[in-house]
């Protein structure tokens, strides 16, 4: 869920017409005191970062004067709360609070539409105080034709127990809530406290906007750099993989780091599930054999061998591990010689030295375990393919096995292979990376084997037998060339090596690069 | 009998010349599914393994006369457009094969479908399938398999999972259970047709005799399939698997959602609730079969 800050949600309230406490945010001491002389009244300084409870962890503030708003700027800015470091606050204006309110809109998977939560009492504890007072609390599902209109805004508030000049106002602004929440695509908003001052005003003292992951690429505005829920800010590696996520949308590919630290004696492995559902019975075999996780991988929704050649390179970018275990549902649909592909291209550039276990079972594992067997069997470690009558609990088992076989030796980050092709190859650009064929080493091919291996027959012979697009260029490129790896992989195993296919992962030679140097 | 689609329903794919729809137009005409028609917006007048393909889903209706399900592949930024016009066409099942279609794209296909009379299976899911009779979707990826693995019969399964769909029917079927139709609700935390919608087909199946649930945790689905069988809407015998007990829960911070949910959504309660109205909650998958089938024995 793409989380959006206090500030950034006020702002879209503000944007919508929604009343917000006047001020700005700031990253420096300087900007605090200059927004607290803007506004030439006392001022509350709250920390930007997504942990609950901030006043009770000393992370909101009030300042009289703006050299004490600069003060107090410094001591917040740098703080370290939970697993994050505070690099921006809010400063705004103090309010004096009459009277405090809740009001939130959530998704209602049994109605599948918007659910509107508006109670008369809010602030600190409101899950309690709707528990107290229930009588307190109304809800009303939204209807997304019509949008909530004024009347039935207004029933929700007098159903509260409000009546008087806050009436109409706070129906106004659930009207407005509503419409804020469609147009940003908010799988949940709320205003906790939604306040009503001392001098009458109603405004929003705090408020949280979590976007549609699916929805975000809808708002560039937003500036929201990775779409998935995180308890910390993302790693280097996880932004990498995100990076290749949002550039391919051919099937889906998440990485989430899971250990922090790993002890030498650990049974630290790579961990590539494919499909939620069978991912996570895998992951439960594995933790119950005493392996420790290294990343949670899934790739499915049919991806191309491309995406799992690099979601491998990814994960075979932590130190530490001792062996590689991917496991899905075990009758998968998708065709799993893609997987086996992407497998046997990343292993291969690898020179994988640690034991891997792939459970592939599904559509065509017989074809998968037969790719896995003839293609991997000259790396120093063994890798062995399993299908769909091998449960997760077997191939956990056997990659403990094998990892006591291979004396626990660790996986070596290696730098980045690169293409090593001359410039003058025949070349076409796919859909995310760049094939090149060495024509000059074609000569010596007898087989022609990769006309035959290409999945969907874009490689043709020209009138000197070479292989060459039997499309246009621009065909390869939208995708016709499915980066299936077939061709490539028969021209390293059986003839002249002459066929590259170089799928950039951006960001991760460098991040190579570094990790080897630090372990250095 | 089977529920949503038999050999008879007539299908409309939407999407049939991308790359997923080629694919799976041949995994759904080898098994047998009564594919009439395709859309692809620009590409009419071409044909995608033999079925016609249509520039809009009116002008495949004008041709082939009315359609019972269409299967949607289109990018998730098209479904809903898509959507809308296959109900427009009058069609009363969609398959929405696509991931990462916006919510609010299909809070407006289940306020559409509401209007239509109709019913929509997905987002995000492989689909579903009546063995011997029609596959809607990608379910076995090719129909050599899909007619090896999946073998008919008195069970139905609903999942939340795709893979665990196959992978419960596969081994239902290898303990000689055969299937009535097998569904994958689809992964989101909004779909068409949850857990209890299903529930409530195969209650009204007089071929189906048990049921067995992939359930997992997130959403009220199963709790929902328990109120349903407290209220005898669903007195079918129910196997069920909660996956996700391992699973780290995730920090909460929508209040709104604490109140409107309260406990609901986790991994205890979900079992809770289903072990309180009489379903037999399993621990592991590969226990499955022998609990259906110890429960259909008994029911003889």
């Amino acid at each position: 869920m793409a989380r959006l800050y206090e500030y950034q949600s006020k702002i879209l309230l503000r944007e919508g017409g929604l009343p917000v406490p006047e001020g700005a945010v700031a990253s420096s001491p300087a900007e605090a005191r200059a927004i607290a002389e803007r506004l030439g009244r006392p001022v509350v300084l709250k920390i930007q970062v997504w942990v609950t409870g901030r006043a009770g962890l000393g992370g909101i503030q009030f300042a009289d004067t703006p050299a004490e708003a600069e003060t107090k700027a410094a001591a917040l800015l740098g703080m370290k709360v939970k697993n994050y470091v505070v690099e921006r606050v809010l400063v705004e204006e103090k309010l004096a609070i009459e009277a405090e309110y809740f009001a939130g809109i959530v998704m209602d998977d049994e109605a599948k539409a918007p659910l509107l939560v508006f109670s008369s009492v809010g602030g600190t504890g409101i899950e309690e105080i709707a528990r107290r007072r229930p009588d307190r609390v109304v809800r009303r599902l939204i209807d997304v034709r019509t949008g909530l209109r004024g009347f039935e805004a207004l029933n929700v508030v007098r159903k509260s127990g409000i009546s008087g000049p806050a009436l109409v106002p706070l129906s106004d602004l659930l009207t407005k809530l509503a419409a804020i929440a469609r147009n940003a695509d908010a799988r949940s908003v709320e205003i906790n406290p939604l306040v009503r001052t001392v001098d009458g005003r109603i405004l929003a003292a705090d408020c949280h906007l979590v976007v549609d992951d699916y929805a975000v690429y809808r708002h560039p505005e937003l500036g929201i750099e990775i779409a998935r829920e995180f308890d910390r800010p993302p790693t280097e590696l996880e932004r990498i993989a995100y990076k290749v996520e949002e550039k391919d949308h051919r099937g889906t590919f998440y990485f989430l780091q899971m250990a922090d630290q790993s002890e030498p004696d650990d049974l630290l492995i790579g961990f590539h599930g494919a499909g939620g559902g069978g991912s996570m019975m895998s992951m439960d075999a594995v933790l119950a054999r005493g392996f420790k996780i290294a990343d949670y991988c899934d790739t499915s929704g049919n991806p191309p061998a491309s995406k799992v050649y690099r979601a491998a390179k990814v994960i075979l970018s932590q130190p530490g591990l001792k062996g590689y275990f991917s496991s899905g549902s075990g009758v998968a649909s998708q065709e799993q010689y893609n997987s086996a592909r992407g497998l046997v291209k990343a292993f291969a550039e690898e020179r994988l030295a640690i034991p891997a276990v792939l459970r592939l079972g599904g559509n065509c594992e017989e074809e998968a375990i037969r790719i896995l067997s003839a293609y991997l069997q000259d790396l120093p470690a063994r890798v062995e393919g399993y299908g769909r009558d091998d449960p997760p609990e077997k191939c956990a088992a056997r990659l403990a096995e094998l990892i006591a076989e291979n004396r626990g030796a660790v996986h070596e980050i290696r730098p980045m292979e690169e293409p090593r092709l001359p410039d003058c190859a025949y070349t076409f650009a796919t859909l995310t990376g760049r094939l090149s064929i060495d024509h000059s080493r074609c000569l010596h091919c007898a087989s022609k084997g990769c006309l035959e291996a290409c999945g969907w027959k874009i490689l043709e012979a020209d009138a000197e037998g070479l292989p060459v697009l039997a499309i246009p260029e621009a065909e390869a490129k939208k995708g016709k060339c499915t980066e299936c790896l077939a061709c490539e992989i028969f021209c390293r195993f059986h003839e002249q090596q002459a066929i590259h296919i170089e799928l950039p992962i951006p960001g991760l030679k460098e991040y190579r690069d570094r990790l080897r140097r630090e372990m250095k | 009998m089977a529920i949503f689609v038999d050999e008879k329903s007539k299908v409309l794919i939407q999407g049939i010349t991308g790359r997923e729809g080629i694919a799976r137009t041949r995994l759904m005409k080898d098994y047998g599914t009564n594919v009439l028609a395709g859309v692809t917006p620009g590409r009419g007048g071409q044909d995608v393994y033999g079925v016609p393909v249509y520039d809009a889903v009116e002008e495949a209706v004008e041709n082939v006369g009315p359609i019972d399900a269409s299967v949607i592949f289109v990018p998730a930024a098209a479904v809903k457009n898509a959507a809308l016009e296959a109900l427009a066409a009058g069609v009363k099942l969609l398959v929405i094969v696509p991931d990462r279609v916006p919510i609010y794209d299909v809070l407006d296909i289940a306020a559409a479908a509401k209007d239509a009379g109709a019913r929509f299976v997905g987002p995000n899911t492989l689909g579903l399938l009546s063995p011997g009779k029609a596959v809607l979707g990608m379910i076995g990826g090719r129909a050599e398999r899909a007619r090896e693995w999946f073998q008919p019969g008195p069970v139905g399964v609903s999942s939340r999972s795709g893979g665990m769909t196959s992978a419960v029917a596969y081994y239902l079927s290898r303990a000689g259970l055969g299937l009535s139709t097998i569904v994958h609700v689809g992964g989101d935390s909004i779909v068409g047709s949850s857990h209890p919608e299903v529930m409530e087909l195969f209650e009204r199946d007089p071929e189906t005799k048990a049921v067995a649930m992939f359930g997992e945790i997130g959403t009220t689905q199963e709790e929902r399939v328990a109120d349903l069988i407290e209220h005898k809407k669903f007195t079918k015998p129910l196997v069920a698997f909660i996956g996700g007990k391992a699973a780290k829960s995730g920090t909460r911070f929508s209040h709104a959602g604490a109140i409107v949910d309260g406990n609901r959504g986790s991994y205890e309660s979900k079992v809770r609730r289903l072990r309180e109205v009489g379903v037999h909650v399993v621990e592991a998958v590969a226990d499955i079969p022998g609990r259906v089938a110890g429960l259909l024995a008994g029911k003889k």
